[in-house]
């Protein structure tokens, strides 16, 4: 079975996040890392391939810098990785990098294709519907725990009811949520031979992608304005001296939240 | 000049830190309290290949860089300096003298178990009489009808006690002015391992007495060439200062990041005691030396991957990053105030674990010995 993961690079979760205000764009300069559900999706991904022998092909949209981020899913067994990487893919929005990725997903025509539940940059948590609509492929998002037979896909969504148990036929889309496995960690041998397994980095013209059909030219969405988060209201420590339950009872009952 | 990691390098960085964060940050702790000898923590390094970064392929090992070991190591330290100790232990002064010394039929036959972590390996050099003048060995081997017969006895010795230690390298006299190593396994009738020994710090590693009363080892198990044994151990202490000083360096930025978090939530007239000049510039000074260390413990490492000569500039990282530890894990200590002089405090485990930095693998004296030998001094 061969398994695309859609993976991409963010800022790493311990430095601090600043948006330039001149682009409006995240300043994605500093120390980065791959984000950390994709993680769980490569995990699967790997299981899989494991479990039933396949390839696992690693799909993102990203500067040329993305290639070190990659690098640690190919150390932990992904078969090869595919970046596009083009100045005019900069500061595509949901619209633009569904386009993209799907272009790049139909040119590796995967049994499987995987996502991370959310990005931890973007937090928008819809780019793998866009990209399972652009492929006519059915969903599962949500996903805590994924089966194959290899030819259906099924799923154990998480709901905040329960579960639903969905199955679908493939080829097919799966949105990962980060309970359906710990991710590995890359052994040094995986790492000393990551170098080796082939990474290509793809133009949108690769792609048969029209530059105005990417980055804020092909977006539909504009960033007008951007502002810190309002300053946190009235706030009120309780110090646990074994009354904190009750103080914080008796302060929820009086403003009627209770 | 280029002072960037490779990719490698920096991925290998990146998954220690991460693996001492989540695997071993919560439970360090509790391992020195109880004095428990990590072996679940040894088995997964070992899964990862981090039993054995610089051996070779062929022999089962990594096939890592110097550079890559080191920050290994340091990125354990920053966290845990038992196991650092017990990773640097078996890999540097363990099993290194097989991979430098033995001969291919020594080192296929027991390499592979080390370099997997599956067994460790010791360094049996320090005897009670016999510490900064390690030459001066009073164990003796002789060669009796084709074996071996050793009598003496070691201390202070790392992964000699584990259940999973597979043997120990000893440096023995074997002639008038002669030192020679030999491998004497675990088991061997004759060889006596003490009860774990109580320390300061390191108090989850391994460490024991051994003694050695007619214990008969095979001929087979001399190391390199009979009378070598003062040069082997020279050499293998030489790499081994690199991964010590890797250990003060981590063992430093660890007590340091301890204190820079600790002075931003801890309130003291009214404000955090981060925002006063006399702890800004506290921990300016440690961040300063950190980064003076870094440059020195990397360039040995680097300067060994080249294979160009290193022991000097591996005796200066080790000899500055022991002082420097001792400075930091002080400082950042006493930035604490009384919650650092509790035991239960995380800087307080570092501060008791810093002070072998300043005596292991060479005391400062000998390292400053080792650097005025270098200069050319007489």
């Amino acid at each position: 079975m061969k398994i695309a993961v859609c993976v991409k690079q963010v800022p790493d979760a311990t430095a601090a996040k600043r948006i330039d205000p001149e682009t409006k764009r995240l300043d994605r300069s500093g120390e980065a890392a791959l984000n950390a559900t994709d993680l769980n999706a490569v995990e699967e991904a790997i299981r899989l391939k494991e479990a039933q022998g396949g390839e696992v092909v690693l799909v993102s949209l990203g500067p040329e810098r993305a290639l070190e981020s990659l690098r640690k899913a190919l150390a932990m067994g992904a078969d090869r990785a595919v970046l596009v990487a083009d100045e005019a893919a900069a500061g595509s929005d949901l619209v633009a990098t569904s386009r993209i990725l799907a272009a790049a997903l139909e040119r590796e025509q995967a049994d499987l294709v995987l996502f991370g539940q959310a990005s931890s940059d973007g937090d928008g948590a819809v780019l793998w519907a866009a990209v399972a609509d652009r492929l006519r492929r059915p969903l599962i998002s949500q996903v805590a725990a994924l089966t194959t037979d290899g030819s259906t896909v099924t799923g154990k969504r998480q709901t905040e009811h329960g579960y639903d148990t969905i199955s679908a036929p493939l080829p097919a889309v799966v949105a990962v949520s980060d309970a359906i496995n710990e991710p590995r960690y890359p052994s040094l041998k995986g790492i000393m031979g990551a170098k080796s397994k082939p990474q290509e980095t793809l133009s949108l013209a690769d792609l048969g992608v029209d530059a105005a059909e990417a980055g804020e030219a092909g977006s539909r969405t504009t960033v007008l304005a951007l502002g810190p988060p309002p300053a946190r209201g009235e706030s009120l420590k309780i110090e646990d001296d074994g009354s904190a339950a009750q103080k914080i009872l008796d302060y929820l009952v009086e403003r009627r939240l209770l | 000049m280029d002072f960037d990691l490779t990719p490698e390098q920096e991925l290998i960085r990146d998954t220690v830190r991460t693996f001492a964060r989540d695997r071993v940050q919560p439970v360090a702790a509790e391992l020195d309290r109880e004095g428990r000898f990590p072996y679940e923590l040894v088995a997964e390094l070992g899964e990862l290949g981090l039993m054995g970064i610089p051996i070779p392929e062929r022999f089962g090992g990594a096939g890592g860089d110097t550079v890559s070991y080191a920050l290994a190591i340091e990125e354990l330290a920053r966290v845990d300096s038992s196991l650092a100790i017990t990773v640097a232990a078996h890999t540097s002064l363990g099993t290194m003298p097989i991979l430098l010394f033995g001969t291919d039929e020594q080192r296929e036959r027991w390499l592979p178990d080390l370099a997997a972590g599956r067994r460790l390996a010791a360094f049996g050099l320090t005897e009670p009489g016999a510490g900064s003048d390690a030459g001066n060995t009073r164990t003796t081997a002789e060669l009796r009808d084709g074996t071996w017969v050793v009598n003496g006895s070691k201390i202070f010795i790392t992964n000699a006690g584990t259940d999973i230690t597979w043997g120990v390298t000893i440096t023995a006299r074997t002639g008038e002015d002669e030192i020679s190593s030999l491998v004497v396994e675990t088991g061997t009738p004759g060889y006596g391992i003490s009860p774990p020994m109580k320390k300061l710090g390191w108090r989850a590693s391994d460490t024991r007495e051994l003694s050695f009363e007619n214990c008969v080892v095979p001929e087979g198990n001399l190391l390199g060439e009979r009378g070598a044994g003062f040069r082997q151990f020279l050499e293998i202490l030489d790499g081994g200062r690199i991964s010590v000083a890797a250990m003060g360096l981590g063992l430093a930025e660890g007590a340091y990041e301890l204190a820079f978090a600790y002075a931003r939530e801890r309130e003291q007239f009214g404000r955090p005691i981060s925002s006063f000049q006399a702890v800004q510039f506290r921990l300016a000074d440690m961040a300063t030396e950190i980064e003076a260390a870094r440059g020195m413990v990397y360039r040995a490492a680097w300067l060994k991957d080249q294979g160009r000569p290193f022991a000097r500039e591996a005796a200066m990282a080790k000899l500055y990053t022991g002082e420097l530890s001792a400075r930091v894990a002080s400082a950042a200590l006493l930035i604490h105030g009384g919650y650092g002089f509790m035991e239960e405090s995380a800087i307080s485990r570092l501060y008791r674990d810093q002070k072998v930095l300043e005596i292991g693998e060479g005391t400062n004296e000998v390292q400053r010995m080792v650097i005025a030998r270098h200069l050319g001094l007489p």
